[in-house]
């Protein structure tokens, strides 16, 4: 009766980069003096010994296929020095230390497709979560939605004609994996859970359930003879924080899960402090395969921001200078009571002053 | 070759467009593997009715308790058997990368044969949290996969109530901002905790971050329990040669509003160069034959604009070392929070430094599990206890550096006031 021997795991946490990494970035470790770039895609940082690396970045889809993988492995073969590295945003990049290389490598990448671009005042590649594809608890895709946005905002990826960076997010659900941004998309829900009674006492832990909502609209209740959980509908703000431990309490819905757009956001302590980003738009429908609703949105900020911010302006930075009333009024965009911030600490966000742009 | 393909037409228009399609991606995959063809089917169905349909479960491999994100389908016919057969199990692999995600091809290559044979043939670089995701195993094959994986080097990143898989930025192998060895602190910090990781045992998630400046690329301040971030305590650093370069090209226009005018101490000033100050704490450089940049480094609070504005003219100083900030996390439950400091700065480059970060993050990652409720992350905690009862637990003494300004309110007990200015004034004169 004995078990079949398992392999024992090896422990080894996370992998010293040096063995992978570029034998310039090695050489230079630590001894970089400063960068420019080229043009758009393409950095070079000089090392205080005069060493010179270009470096090529590339979006890629993310969720890749073996076959694309493969190919960005010829292309770093053939025409880099068979070394790349990814971005937070799943940008690739290639290093070489010939600037001679420079040209043939972009002109392959762009051949098979993979856009160059993303570096400086650019629309780099959206950071975003698992969507439809992979996630248990999304109310709609990533992977799709990032693919139709990327493919409106092209353009900006492979140029630096943006005041500053923007980094855009995307996620399926308001945990927000997909994390603060200039620009986010996120799924906000506008009903209540739906409750299968026959099966929350089997499937849900009901104290943890009624610990995770943060309005405490959810108690413990018996529902035609069987212990279950009922939400007082008044209270809820339909967060969705009680779906994930306790998938009887439907959230998700294809009609009454909206997209809701939020600016602002900013992680860089650069000129001022990290600030959060801040909801503007709601109401947004959930239209696949393309979102067509949402990309008109996002790009109607993002032509106001590029029209009208100051260079080194982010998103924030220009919305502090212009107030909120005339970024509204750029975009074209309502502001209704909901954005009224009243949670805890709301009163923060209020204008405690007589500073008001005429 | 494998089975017949499903109808896809919402995912078909995902083809078209400049953008690298991974609809295309998944065919590709699809004209060999069965699973394939039905997690398009899979796909497919949750755009026409705009649901997902995966649940979790229990799939790990022997010896770890996370790292496997398990993944059933609930697409199911009138007789409970999925309908989509062979993606009814779809699992994934949370992997950590070498930090800064550098790879050679070799190694890369490695991934996609292993992957080919025992999942899908599909894999993201990387996830949220910075693992590399394998995903689309069945269960039987999770442990084959995790083998091959773990014999490249390779290791299995967190999931659940544990610390989890760290990131931290290109830093010191490729950009000129950095101020500490981002790849040794991420290594030393991961590798210690590696326990915590595999084993789920903590209140809720614990993650850190290292970024090697203050343009916090890796998003530490908002996204991670522990920041570490790269900053100096000298002077900013000049290049006359590079200065009067920069203002060759961009003029005096430029220079006024986009570096005097955006600093947000207001501690830079254009003068003649005779009037530059020769105090000690000012930084100062040329940029033409009269004028000068003049920084006061006691105002300035390192935000790097001007650096990024001005890149190699201007730099961060020598003497380098991280600020370390706590609690930060996105929305559920509390409400937003981003990660405030607890340490100003501490030097990070001598093995005794790092043992005293170590240390700092044991004595963190303690008091959490000892004190948090379940599902409350470090900064709902804090939020919930005070500042002060978390920064006693870790033995961290108060700073100035702490607070944006001191209580606005009366309400707190000072019967101790006495003793505590004394004990500070002691400590003061030990320094």
């Amino acid at each position: 009766m004995s078990q079949p021997q398992m392999r024992k795991p090896i422990e080894s946490g996370v992998p010293d980069n040096k063995q992978y990494m570029h034998p310039l970035m090695v050489k230079n470790y630590g001894n970089w003096k400063y960068h420019d770039r080229p043009r758009p895609g393409v950095l070079h940082h000089v090392s205080h010994n005069g060493d010179e690396i270009w470096t090529v970045r590339a979006g890629t889809q993310r969720q890749m296929d073996v076959h694309t993988i493969r190919k960005l492995c010829d292309i770093a073969d053939k025409f880099a020095e068979g070394h790349v590295r990814f971005t937070i945003r799943s940008n690739i990049e290639y290093m070489v230390g010939d600037e001679k290389k420079v040209a043939p490598l972009i002109a392959e990448l762009e051949k098979n497709g993979f856009p160059v671009g993303g570096t400086g005042n650019s629309v780099s590649m959206i950071s975003h979560t698992q969507g439809f594809l992979h996630c248990d608890i999304p109310a709609t895709d990533a992977s799709g939605v990032v693919k139709a946005l990327m493919d409106e905002l092209y353009d900006e990826f492979k140029n630096e004609e943006m005041p500053n960076r923007v980094r855009l997010s995307t996620s399926c659900c308001e945990i927000n994996c997909g994390g603060q941004a200039d620009l986010a998309i996120i799924i906000q829900h506008t009903k209540p859970p739906r409750i299968n009674h026959d099966l929350v006492a089997n499937i849900c832990e009901r104290p943890a359930v009624v610990a995770r909502c943060p309005v405490a609209a959810i108690r413990p209740a018996m529902v035609n003879g069987k212990p279950s959980l009922e939400v007082d509908e008044k209270k809820c703000v339909c967060c969705g924080a009680c779906f994930p431990p306790c998938p009887p309490m439907a959230i998700n819905h294809p009609e009454h899960s909206k997209l809701a757009i939020w600016v602002g956001g900013k992680n860089s302590n650069a000129r001022s402090k990290p600030q959060f980003m801040k909801m503007v738009a709601m109401g947004l429908p959930n239209n696949p395969p393309r979102w067509p609703e949402v990309a008109e949105v996002v790009k109607r900020i993002l032509r106001v921001y590029k029209e009208d911010a100051r260079p080194w302006e982010r998103m924030a930075d220009w919305i502090e200078r212009i107030g909120w009333p005339r970024f509204f009024e750029k975009a074209d965009l309502p502001f209704t009571k909901y954005l009224i911030d009243d949670w805890r600490g709301g009163r923060a966000n209020l204008n405690a002053s007589t500073h008001i742009r005429f | 070759m494998a089975k017949k393909p499903h109808a896809t037409p919402n995912l078909d228009q995902l083809e078209s467009g400049p953008w690298p399609s991974f609809v295309t991606g998944l065919k590709r995959l699809a004209k060999d593997k069965d699973m394939m063809v039905d997690l398009l089917g899979h796909l497919e169905h949750s755009y026409e009715t705009r649901q997902g349909y995966w649940k979790g479960g229990t799939v790990g491999v022997f010896g770890y308790g996370g790292g496997i994100i398990p993944r059933f389908t609930e697409i199911k016919d009138e007789n409970d058997q999925p309908v989509f057969k062979d993606a009814a199990e779809f699992h994934t692999l949370r992997v950590m990368p070498p930090p800064g995600m550098h790879y050679n091809t070799d190694i890369l290559r490695k991934f996609c044969d292993l992957w080919e044979k025992h999942g899908s043939g599909l894999i993201a670089f990387h996830g949220q949290s910075g693992d590399i995701m394998f995903q689309g195993a069945t269960g039987e094959n999770v442990q084959k996969a995790f083998d091959e994986i773990n014999e490249l080097g390779f290791d299995l990143g967190g999931a659940g109530p544990a610390v989890r898989t760290s990131m931290s930025c290109v830093g010191a192998s490729r950009c000129e901002q950095s101020c500490f060895d981002e790849a040794r602190a991420h290594r030393a910090a991961i590798n210690t905790f590696v326990g915590d990781i595999h084993r789920p045992a903590l209140p809720y998630k614990f993650k850190f971050k290292f970024s090697g400046c203050p343009n916090d690329c890796m998003n530490s301040i908002q996204r991670s329990d522990m920041a570490v971030i790269g900053t100096w305590r000298d002077n900013i650093r000049t290049d006359e040669a590079l200065a009067k370069k920069w203002f060759a090209k961009h003029g005096l226009n430029e220079l006024v509003n986009d570096v005097v005018g955006m600093c947000p101490t207001r501690a830079i000033q254009l003068k003649e160069i005779k009037d530059v100050s020769k105090d000690a704490n000012v930084s100062s450089v040329a940029v033409n034959d009269s004028q000068a940049l003049e920084i006061n480094n006691k105002d300035c609070v390192r935000c790097m604009h001007c650096i990024n504005v001005m890149t190699g003219a201007l730099a961060p100083g020598k003497d380098k070392g991280v600020t370390i900030l706590v609690g930060g996390k996105r929305t559920l439950k509390i409400g937003d929070l981003m990660g405030t400091v607890i340490i100003p700065f501490m030097k990070l480059e001598s093995d005794e430094d790092f043992e005293k970060f170590i240390d700092l993050a044991q004595r963190t990652i303690d008091f959490f599990a000892e004190n948090a409720l379940e599902h409350e992350r470090t900064g709902e905690m804090i939020e919930r206890i005070g500042l002060m009862n978390f920064l006693e637990g870790i033995e961290v003494e108060v700073d100035p550096n702490m607070v944006s300004a001191p209580r606005t309110n009366p309400f707190v007990r000072m019967d101790g006031w006495d003793e505590e200015v004394a004990r500070v004034k002691a400590r003061q004169a030990a320094a």
